[in-house]
């Protein structure tokens, strides 16, 4: 793979609390290549957010802690790096977009100071200069009249408009990778479409690389290239997207896919898979599934499977699966 | 902005017009005759009652309340019954000095508070964390006599280092321009005045800062905490930016908005704590004339000093609600 980006191999993220160590991420592998798409999918507490902190190096220390694993990205190695090199790469060769875009910014700055702040940091720019680009990132993002809504503080912009600047603010430097965090999921239906198209129109431009973290099982079919599915810190399976819905081989990829919501039922009401995710300070000795598994057999519950090749390009992490055993 | 500039300084009328109407009522019903004050122990009952009638006191309270208020309106206060100089010739006159021991307070307690506070939040849990915080607690509960009485025993009296009381040097009086002496020393490039004007405020400043200081390293620490888990901090990060920035371009300057308000709010702690302060020090402001014009019943003092004293209360406030929109872009201006 000589168009590989970011390979994270063995990724270990643990939070260490009074009452335990939980295993947020815990062994976590993939890769992603130029100007592709993964999406990343899983329900709430499975490890998401931290694996794209982790890759940012900015996981909340304490008590979370990367405990293991290499993550290189065009073949340098982040864990290695310093926090001052590592300033280097944050906003400029990898960004971030958060779920949140009615808090992420900064309130009592403007927004095109806000865009502007990392154009004058990373390229050096004067401040004038930063402002004219800023107009012009914002225009690339469809705001109307951006050289009026470059005034605007954060609170006199709706939802959909903060996202936006949020995606100019992440794309302005040019950046290799963009890692999503749910960046359509705090906002209504036609927002979250026009966002997902100008993240991908954004993409083809700058041939950016996507990291799309979701569990909107639509939003990948949608747009991703390939899909990573993580469930208590660890990956269960990956696949090609088409081949994901097509043929999914893992029982908690099955469950997700079943519960994908009709568009008359509540968003936030997603996964519909039997029973809770397990306390992340007590996980089940076997696999960590087991306990909501329909399918589950007696050494699903001893014995932890490893993530599998099982067919070209194919991954998953299940006893039952054939060739996926331990 | 302009607008609601206008409409605040409107609503300050019927603020102040309370304020005298309070004072008034409390003075004219629990101070002792005034006609008799003012003529001593040998008037006869005769002279009393000519004085009252002269003075207007046997009129109906109302009255007398919109008599007072008319010459209020026309800048005239009265005149000190122990002094026989206007009322407000003497505030004036004691004014700057009350002002500059509260902004040096107010300085003090802004600058040590928030500096103190930021880093016990930036290094929650650390010894430095525990320990100011700790201070702080102390801080609050001190009464500011004792901690004054505490402090020039220790920094005069046992290691002389500073003066005991006083506003600075006699002899030293740097020329008058604003009637600060530190401004003024500055303004003339008086450096010996300047000196001896810092040895002399330095104690009173801080002993009237401490209350306040305490409360805004307080705030400031629980506010900066508060911001510093929000997403935008987490962005700011995301952008590359080193961490100092995050913290002083980003954190505190959300943190200092409510921290803004305290600061405002103990602008008239300080102004009564000046009156302690001042008496502990025997620094010639304001708060010490009160002090003297109480102890000898000088009712057109006392009533005059609480006014004035009430007035730059309110307009401190007023200012500080006008910085306050300024700072937080969402506060509407209406
Ligand atoms: N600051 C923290 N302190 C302790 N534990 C944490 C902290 N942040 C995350 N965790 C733990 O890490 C686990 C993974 O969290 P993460 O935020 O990555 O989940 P996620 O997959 O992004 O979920 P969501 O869909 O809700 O965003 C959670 O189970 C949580 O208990
Ligand atoms: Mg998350």
């Amino acid at each position: 793979m000589d168009n590989l980006l970011l390979n994270v191999e063995d990724l270990k993220t643990h939070f260490f609390l009074d009452d335990g160590v939980v295993p947020a991420v815990d062994g976590v592998s993939f890769h992603l290549r130029k100007g592709e798409t993964l999406a990343v999918v899983g329900e709430s507490g499975s490890g998401k957010s931290i694996t794209s902190l982790s890759i940012m190096r900015l996981v909340p220390a304490p008590p979370g802690r990367i405990v293991g694993g290499r993550i290189t990205f065009a073949g340098e190695d982040l864990l290695a790096k310093s926090e001052k090199e590592m300033r280097d790469v944050r906003g400029n060769r990898i960004s971030m977009i958060f779920q949140e875009p009615m808090t992420s910014l900064n309130p009592v700055y403007r927004v095109g100071d806000q865009i502007a702040e990392s154009l004058v940091l990373h390229k050096r720019m004067k401040k004038k200069e930063a402002l004219e680009q800023a107009v012009e990132m914002l225009r690339l993002t469809g705001i109307p009249s951006p050289e009026k809504r470059v005034r605007d503080f954060p609170h006199q912009m709706s939802g959909g408009m903060r996202q936006r600047v949020m995606i100019a603010m992440a794309l302005c430097c040019q950046p290799e990778l963009l890692i999503a965090d749910e960046p359509t999921t705090a906002l209504d239906v036609t927002i979250q479409a026009q966002i997902l198209e100008l993240m991908q129109e954004l993409q083809r431009q700058m041939n950016t690389s996507i990291i799309l973290i979701t569990h909107d099982l639509a939003v990948v079919a949608e747009v991703a290239d390939r899909a990573v599915v993580m469930y208590c810190g660890k990956v269960v399976e990956e696949a090609p997207v088409a081949e994901l819905f097509e043929n999914p081989l893992h029982p908690y990829t099955r469950g997700l896919l079943n519960s994908i919501p009709r568009l008359d039922e509540n968003v936030d009401r997603l996964f519909m898979i039997d029973g809770v995710v397990p306390n992340m300070l007590r996980l089940p000795p076997g696999c960590a599934f087991a306990p909501r598994c329909p399918e589950a057999r007696e050494h699903c519950r001893e014995t932890a499977p490893r993530l599998t090749r099982v067919a070209p390009g194919r991954l998953v992490s299940c006893l039952l699966v054939e060739g996926g055993a331990a | 902005m302009l607008r609601y500039v206008i409409k605040r300084i409107l609503l300050l009328i019927p603020v102040l017009l309370g304020i005298s109407f309070f004072v008034f009522m409390v003075l004219h019903l629990f101070t002792t005759d005034p006609a008799a004050l003012m003529l001593g122990q040998h008037a006869t009952n005769e002279q009393v009652a000519a004085l009252r009638e002269e003075l207007g006191l046997n009129d109906p309270v109302w009255v007398q309340f919109f008599r007072f208020l008319s010459d209020l309106v026309q800048g005239d206060f009265g005149r000190s019954l122990m002094t026989r100089a206007p009322v407000l010739d003497e505030i004036f006159s004691r004014f700057p000095a009350t002002v500059e021991l509260a902004l040096a307070a107010i300085f003090i307690a802004a600058i040590v508070g928030i500096t103190v506070g930021v880093v016990s939040a930036v290094k929650q849990y650390s010894v430095f964390d525990y320990f100011s915080m700790i201070g702080a607690l102390l801080g609050v509960s001190m009464p500011i006599f004792w901690l004054g009485l505490m402090m020039i025993v220790l920094f005069s009296l046992k290691l002389h280092w500073l003066p005991v009381s006083g506003r600075i040097d006699i002899g030293m009086e740097p020329v008058h321009i604003t009637g600060l002496y530190i401004m003024d020393s500055i303004l003339t490039r008086d450096w010996e005045s300047l000196k001896s004007a810092l040895l002399h405020i330095i104690m009173p400043a801080t002993a009237l800062a401490s209350y306040s200081m305490a409360i805004i390293a307080r705030m400031t620490r629980s506010t900066m905490l508060e911001v510093i888990r929000q997403d935008y901090i987490r962005t700011a990060r995301a952008k590359g930016l080193k961490e100092t920035v995050v913290t002083y371009r980003h954190a505190l300057r959300n943190a200092l908005i409510p921290v803004i308000t305290v600061i405002g709010l103990q602008m008239g702690v300080l102004m009564g704590g000046a009156v302690l302060t001042e008496t502990v020090f025997s620094w010639p402001g304001i708060g010490s004339r009160l002090v003297d014009a109480i102890l000898a019943s000088d009712y057109p003092m006392v009533q005059g000093s609480i006014i004035f004293i009430a007035t730059v209360f309110v307009v401190v406030n007023l200012v500080v609600d006008l910085l306050y929109a300024w700072l937080d872009p969402r506060i509407k201006y209406s």
